[in-house]
């Protein structure tokens, strides 16, 4: 119950593009509220909103400089998590290239890319 | 521009999988391959090594529609069906669906939309779970290890204790 609750949390924290950019931009090092704050059109408050988020679901911690208070990544739920989501995701496009494949063969002439309207 | 395709798949909120995906191909043939079952049987397919001898859709709010897979070598079975509850020809289905070997709790809810744009489809799937705990448990199944992992389970059953009674 409490690991369910967990992973929930952490996709749910997952779903979001803006918390997506903002662990990717942890991945190459700690930064503060304002330098992640930075690359998107969005106010401090805001970001900090998706930080606290982040936070809850252990994606991210606080690191010990009172000043700047850096955020820095957890990698172990960030990992468990992407790994169920890319098994998942591996077994479903699999299916969708097998269909790739089929609308190919279902369409007469085969098209150039961009040469449709 | 070909094959930059790939699967985009998230959970949000509590009881959701979200998957999107564009196809080269105008969105009533992407309908068609997901409602004529002589279609369907080419590509929605279980892991390698299984077969679709099965595929019945009755295609109408309220219809039913029954899938079964089989393993080809060692005869194991694996089958799913549900009820349409929407159809708008051609960009959109809404669906129940249920495993006959209940991997996961209750039924779920799938919604297929299809939108097409320039002649490619952009396909989203929601599939919505009756509770957390049965989306979280089809996440960490990964699908293809949960089903072929029940059935290797259900074999050893079957091997070691034959005269014991259903689990």
């Amino acid at each position: 119950m409490q690991a369910a609750h967990r992973l929930d949390t952490t996709f749910a924290a997952l779903a979001d593009p803006t918390r997506r950019a903002i662990l990717a931009r942890l991945a190459s090092g700690r930064a503060s509220v304002t330098e992640l704050a930075q690359p998107f059109a969005m106010s401090q408050p805001a970001i900090s909103k998706h930080l606290k988020v982040l936070e809850r679901a252990g994606l991210i911690s606080r690191g010990r400089d009172a000043q700047r208070r850096p955020r820095r990544l957890e990698a172990k739920p960030l990992a468990e998590a992407t790994q169920w989501l890319e098994r998942y995701r591996r077994f479903w496009e699999r299916r969708f290239q097998h269909l790739d494949d089929l609308l190919d063969q279902l369409q007469p002439n085969p098209k150039k890319p961009g040469d449709r309207r | 521009m070909k094959s930059t395709a790939t699967l985009q798949l998230t959970a949000p909120g509590e009881r959701e999988i979200v998957m999107t995906r564009v196809f080269d191909a105008p969105r009533q043939l992407v309908f068609d391959a997901h409602t004529k079952p002589e279609l369907v049987k080419r590509w929605l397919l279980g892991p390698p090594g299984w077969s679709m001898p099965v595929c019945e859709i009755d295609l109408r709010v309220g219809g039913k529609y029954r899938y079964v897979w089989r393993h080809d070598r060692e005869g194991t079975q694996m089958g799913m069906g549900g009820v349409y509850r929407e159809i708008v020809t051609p960009e959109r289905i809404v669906n129940t669906e249920r495993f006959d070997e209940a991997w996961y709790p209750g039924e779920a809810v799938d919604t297929l939309v299809l939108v097409e744009r320039g002649g490619r489809t952009t396909l989203t799937l929601t599939v919505r779970y009756e509770s957390r705990e049965a989306r979280d448990a089809v996440l960490k199944s990964g699908m293809e290890s949960g089903v072929t992992a029940s059935y290797d389970r259900l074999a050893d059953l079957l091997a070691s204790t034959p005269a014991r009674g259903r689990a």
